[in-house]
């Protein structure tokens, strides 16, 4: 305990700060249960157990290569998992197709290098999903794109392609088409890795604001600012396993494993 | 090189005056551009300069006495062959001037040739109109509709009082243009979903794509018309016969259609992963992800291989005289048979060739436009 971090200069602290809104429900929306997988021979997920909670924030971390990404992905079957069980929405994933397409209708994912389709321009993008999977008109489509390019501030760009834009207005194109979509759930990819330092408030003031309305998020992040001001849970995984999961305060004050430990001072150091 | 080049040789010449606009500028300086070029690239050194001075000397061999040929010496019109055969006359115009509806018509009735006339007319611009991208609607499907429909009525007639014309006897540049267009317009449809096929993670879907793919590949042009002609009709039952011109147009289209899925499926290589993904995020389907997302992306990115091989097979329609259908250079040749004029197969085949060009150089001019244009917004 007298060894614990505190985790206070990271790079970037969010401008708002986020009220622990009593929010979570008791409901659990996402179950990894005993999860396991597998790339050819290379044992990537091991025996991951995993609940969270309606409106619940979830942050993972861990070293590079530890299946963060993957074990997100596996919630909207982008990758398939070979044992356990993953129940989303009550709904457990399998190889129908209908029920996939279902879940990932509600379960919104941004990516680490953005992903806008760049022959379509921004308002192109957002409405895509509304009209082709929601079968919601086109001038309803319309509008809610344009709401959702005002909340993540740049509604003047919506003529313009994606490649005209910068990486931290990508990035908010890319979690507003997401949004545009009324998912219930947002996964994030280390949404900010790929952005320059000078971008990268811009898009987590987005995210938090987003963690403040109630929305079930599970974001891997090395962003331990956000994770400070906006997590319910942190997940520390290592090997593909899950090494500690705890509350923010709790996991960095008072980390109970070493490696824990150890990658808590790295990630503050730097 | 440029900016500084200049401001040494004037110093008046300043950045303001020409911002970065190299062909703009003063009438002499332009002048000194040019022979700077011309030092620079045709006269740099010894070998450079024996070179350029060997090629001028073929130039001055051939150019001259073509242009006297072609233009000067050439007879451009007379009823009878005679005036082409005096000493020092030139290319014989006269000829295409005398056989031009042979060969544009071929052994289409000759007092009936307003008809395959209007219909290449009418068809051309219905490809025109096609190929302006502001027209691109729905409203092309009914135009061809009606186009197709107005071309084959003219072709074959029989109603309208027009008299009915098999379609043995149509030939010439409107049997070339329905071979080329019709086999480029079914094969690449075919293309995509084969293109797709190869990629599929359906086994038994794959199999079926890459064996075809790579039987088709595997074989000449020539024989896959002979088989569709010649084998196809063996294995059908008695009585039933399938028209020549649709085999050929069939044999033309499978050819064709394995060159074009070859292309498209680099394409889709190209595409990188996350663009699937982020696809399959939003819960598109299979079909919508294909067709909104990936096709228009990776077809972009193949235009110039896909124009590659349309002009390819324009070309390559050619080979049906193998099967006796008579398209443009068939009747090139036969236009020859007559014995007054046999001596003029150069004349022919120019014309012949000037027409084929024309239409090879639109298609390869046209696809830089395209590129161009769809490229306009979306370039990082
Ligand atoms: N498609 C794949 N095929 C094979 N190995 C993969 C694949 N995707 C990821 N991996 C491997 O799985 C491990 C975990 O990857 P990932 O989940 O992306 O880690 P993280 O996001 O924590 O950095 C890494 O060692 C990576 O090399
Ligand atoms: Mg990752």
């Amino acid at each position: 305990m007298s060894n614990g971090i505190e985790p206070t200069q990271t790079t970037v602290e969010p401008s708002v700060d986020a009220p622990k809104t009593p929010a979570m429900g008791e409901e659990v929306v996402i179950r990894l249960d005993n999860v396991n997988k597998w790339f050819g021979h290379f044992h990537v997920l091991k025996d991951i157990n995993l609940d969270v909670r309606r409106g619940e924030r979830v942050v993972v971390c861990g070293p590079s290569g530890s299946g963060k990404s993957t074990v997100i992905r596996c919630i909207n079957r982008l990758e398939e998992h070979q044992q356990g069980d993953i129940i989303v929405n009550g709904v457990t994933l399998t190889n129908d197709v209908k029920a996939i397409e279902a879940i990932r209708k509600d379960v919104g994912m941004v990516f680490q290098s953005f992903n806008l389709f760049p022959h379509l321009t921004v308002l192109e993008n957002l409405i895509l999903g509304p009209i082709w999977v929601n079968k919601t008109p086109r001038k309803e489509a319309v509008d809610t794109a344009m709401y959702y390019l005002e909340r993540v501030k740049i509604p003047e760009q919506a003529s313009k392609y994606p490649g005209q834009l910068s990486g931290g207005q990508q990035q908010r194109v890319a979690i507003a088409r997401s949004l545009c979509m009324k998912p219930s759930i947002m996964l994030f990819d280390e949404p900010t890795s790929a952005l320059d330092p000078e971008m990268i408030k811009e898009v987590l003031d987005v995210m938090v604001e987003l963690a403040q309305e109630g929305m079930t998020m599970i974001c891997v992040t090395h962003e331990m600012g956000f994770a400070r001001s906006v997590a319910d849970t942190v997940v520390f995984m290592a090997d593909g396993q899950i090494v500690e999961k705890n509350s923010p305060k709790e996991l960095f004050a008072n980390p109970q494993e070493e490696r824990t430990r150890q990658f808590l001072s790295q990630i503050i150091q730097h | 090189m440029r900016q500084e080049e200049r401001d040494a040789r004037n110093p008046a010449y300043t950045h303001i005056e020409e911002p970065d606009e190299p062909t703009a500028g003063h009438p002499t300086q332009r002048v000194w551009d040019m022979l700077g070029w011309t030092k620079k690239h045709l006269f740099s050194s010894i070998p450079n300069t024996i070179a350029t001075l060997v090629c001028l000397y073929l130039l001055w061999l051939i150019i001259p006495p073509f242009l006297d040929w072609a233009f000067l010496s050439a007879i451009w019109s007379s009823d009878t062959p005679d005036a082409c055969k005096v000493d020092g006359a030139g290319a014989c115009w006269a000829f295409v001037e005398q056989k031009h509806r042979f060969i544009l018509f071929g052994l289409y009735p000759f007092d009936e040739q307003w008809r395959p006339m209007t219909a290449v007319v009418l068809f051309i611009a219905a490809l025109a109109a096609s190929c302006y991208p502001p027209f691109w609607s729905k409203w092309l499907i009914p135009l061809w509709a009606v186009v197709l429909t107005v071309c084959g009525v003219l072709m074959y007639g029989g109603v309208f009082g027009m008299t009915y014309v098999d379609n043995t006897q149509w030939g010439g540049v409107p049997l070339t243009l329905i071979l080329s267009v019709t086999g480029i317009g079914l094969a690449f449809p075919l293309a995509v979903l084969l293109a797709l096929g190869r990629r599929s993670n359906l086994p038994a879907i794959k199999t079926i794509c890459v064996t075809f793919i790579e039987l088709i590949r595997g074989v000449p042009l020539i024989s896959v018309l002979f088989m569709a002609s010649i084998m196809f009709p063996l294995f059908m039952p008695e009585g039933v016969t399938v028209d020549k011109l649709l085999r050929a147009i069939v044999g033309i289209m499978l050819f064709t259609s394995a060159y074009l899925a070859e292309a498209i499926r680099g394409g889709l290589q190209s595409l990188p992963r996350g663009q699937y993904e982020a696809a399959d995020s939003l819960g598109l389907s299979y079909w919508q992800k294909t067709r909104l997302i990936v096709l228009p992306q990776a077809l972009r990115i193949v235009i110039p291989p896909l124009v590659n091989q349309f002009i390819s097979t324009f070309k390559d329609t050619s080979l049906v005289i193998i099967i006796g259908l008579f398209d443009l250079l068939t009747s090139a040749k036969t236009a020859l048979a007559d014995p007054e004029w046999r001596q003029f197969y150069a004349e022919s085949y120019i014309f012949a060739a000037i027409l084929y060009f024309s239409f090879a150089f639109f298609m390869s001019r046209y696809s830089q436009f395209l590129e161009r244009r769809l490229n306009a917004g979306t370039r990082r």
